[in-house]
């Protein structure tokens, strides 16, 4: 991430899903960086779209492309943009940036692999300031009356919300979801939350950042 | 319209695997023995039209071929952005069919009329629009597009043509030829425009894909005659205009463009009422062409 400059509006957008995305993608999701696009992977969708450093630096240690690209990003020659792009960087599921349209994406895509038949996970990653967004609560009440045990939201709280959330995994819950909130830089934790999902509801992961 | 969108749709998930079904409390109906039959590509989300049309694109990223339907305004302008960041951006292909085009639920009120579907979709890279006259042609058009890989809107109106036409997908059909003008009429105008100018001396095309849009055959049979072309639509007037300068560039073009006005509605009543108010009526529309080639 040091290699990358020209986002610090977004640094703590981007610092916040450091932790969440290492534990994803080195402990919890099966994908193979030689084939990004391969049916038999989980599917990881950054909801939020802002902030997509921390993505990007994994995604590069992982080898779904060169480290080096790090250096050119947010430039003319570079493939890695100040919101992630599913044409130009392998290991992107979907194109975001606009709030509110990752999330109910991913239920799409959880209820396509249901009506294909295949028991691959589907994680989306939603920021507290994009559940201002009324899509992320429509969503929210879709999803938690359907069963998708193979959809897990992580929802990143770095009280970066203007109005106040309160208990988000309260309301979650509330709609049908299992819920979970647990501290955002505990990779245990995480780990722990991530890898145990409902085996009949969608459960959310909330992730607390408090630094 | 409405009736043969639930039947071909039926067909359709009957021999198509791909194809899933996403509805917003609108025509459940239609689509009961689809949903019954196949409960995991039928999906009804209830009233969330936002989160209906990300769903779909969804669905399309995993392979499949979405449909997304409900009643204009709440299908085209209230989840916009999802139709344009989600479909369009991503590069995947879908299908939108809305139902009630312009004022047909004409005793609403203006939050449920659509005139600008069109217009606003026009707006986007790679949409494709498509406005069928009758339900056969809905039927044909449907079946030649939907799988065709890109984001294609489909405008489904109460009111339609007495006779199909042999339509294909993105072509003017030529019904009539004469010297004076070229008219273009576009989808359920049709009859309204034959009527109108039963006794002149103009070709009359037939526009069922608004986008894209066929610029080779208007300027082939434009060019032959006098360099003059009426578009008349049944969304927000206009809205073809710069396809037809630009199908005709450099040539000079004369064009009088008929269609609904850009107003706020405030009346009650049927959609011939509307139309007949707003210079729509077959009577109307002749009006308006007399005086156009009066004036060349």
């Amino acid at each position: 991430m040091a290699l990358a400059s020209g986002d610090e509006k977004h640094d703590p957008s981007a610092h916040s899903t450091l932790d969440i995305l290492w534990v994803l993608y080195d402990r919890i999701l099966r994908y193979d960086p030689r084939d990004p696009r391969s049916e038999d992977r989980d599917r990881f969708l950054m909801s939020k779209g802002h902030g997509p450093l921390a993505l990007f630096a994994i995604l590069a240690d992982k080898g779904f492309f060169p480290a080096e690209e790090m250096a050119r990003f947010e430039t003319w020659e570079g493939i890695l943009g100040g919101h992630p792009d599913r044409h130009r960087v392998p290991g992107i599921e979907v194109s975001t940036g606009s709030l509110g349209h990752g999330f109910p994406m991913a239920v799409g895509v959880a209820l396509a692999l249901r009506a294909k038949g295949s028991d691959r996970r589907v994680f989306v990653l939603i920021g507290d300031g994009e559940a201002n967004e009324g899509s992320v609560w429509e969503t929210a009440l879709l999803a938690g009356s359907l069963e998708l045990p193979h959809l897990t939201a992580i929802l990143v709280d770095n009280a970066s919300s203007t109005r106040p959330l309160g208990d988000i995994g309260a309301k979650f819950a509330a709609f049908g979801w299992s819920a979970r909130t647990v501290d955002g830089r505990d990779h245990e934790a995480l780990y722990e939350a991530l890898s145990a999902p409902d085996s009949e509801r969608p459960t959310i992961v909330v992730a607390g950042i408090r630094e | 319209m409405r009736a043969q969108m639930g039947a071909t749709l039926q067909d359709l998930m009957d021999t198509d695997p791909r194809l899933a079904i996403v509805l917003a409390d609108i025509s459940h109906g239609y689509f009961e023995r689809a949903a019954a039959a196949y409960p995991e590509r039928v999906i009804k989300v209830g009233i969330m039209e936002q989160t209906a049309v990300s769903l779909a694109a969804g669905f399309a990223i995993e392979g499949f071929i979405p449909v997304v339907h409900s009643i204009t305004p709440f299908i085209v302008e209230r989840p916009f952005e999802q139709i344009k960041d989600d479909f369009c951006y991503q590069r995947l292909g879908g299908n939108i069919i809305s139902t009630g085009a312009s004022y047909d639920y004409g005793t609403d009120g203006m939050t449920h009329y659509g005139m600008g579907d069109v217009p606003i979709l026009r707006t986007l890279p790679g949409m494709e629009v498509v406005v069928p006259g009758t339900a056969g042609e809905f039927d044909a058009l449907f079946r030649e597009a939907y799988a065709d890989g890109a984001p294609t809107y489909f405008r489904l109106a109460e009111r339609q043509n007495l006779t199909d036409r042999a339509v294909r997908f993105g072509r003017l059909e030529v019904v009539r030829r004469g010297s004076a003008a070229t008219i273009v009429a576009v989808g359920p105008m049709l009859d309204r425009v034959l009527e109108a100018v039963a006794n002149l001396d103009v070709t009359v095309l037939y526009c069922t894909t608004v986008a894209p849009f066929d610029g080779e055959a208007l300027r082939a049979e434009t060019l032959a005659g006098d360099r003059a072309v009426v578009v008349v639509e049944p969304y927000y007037e206009g809205t073809l205009v710069p396809e037809i300068v630009a199908a005709l560039r450099p040539d000079p073009v004369r064009i009088e463009a008929i269609g609904v006005p850009r107003r706020v509605l405030t009346r009650y009543g049927s959609a011939d009422e509307h139309d007949a108010d707003l210079g729509l009526s077959a009577a109307g529309i002749r009006r308006r062409i007399e005086d156009f080639l009066a004036e060349g």
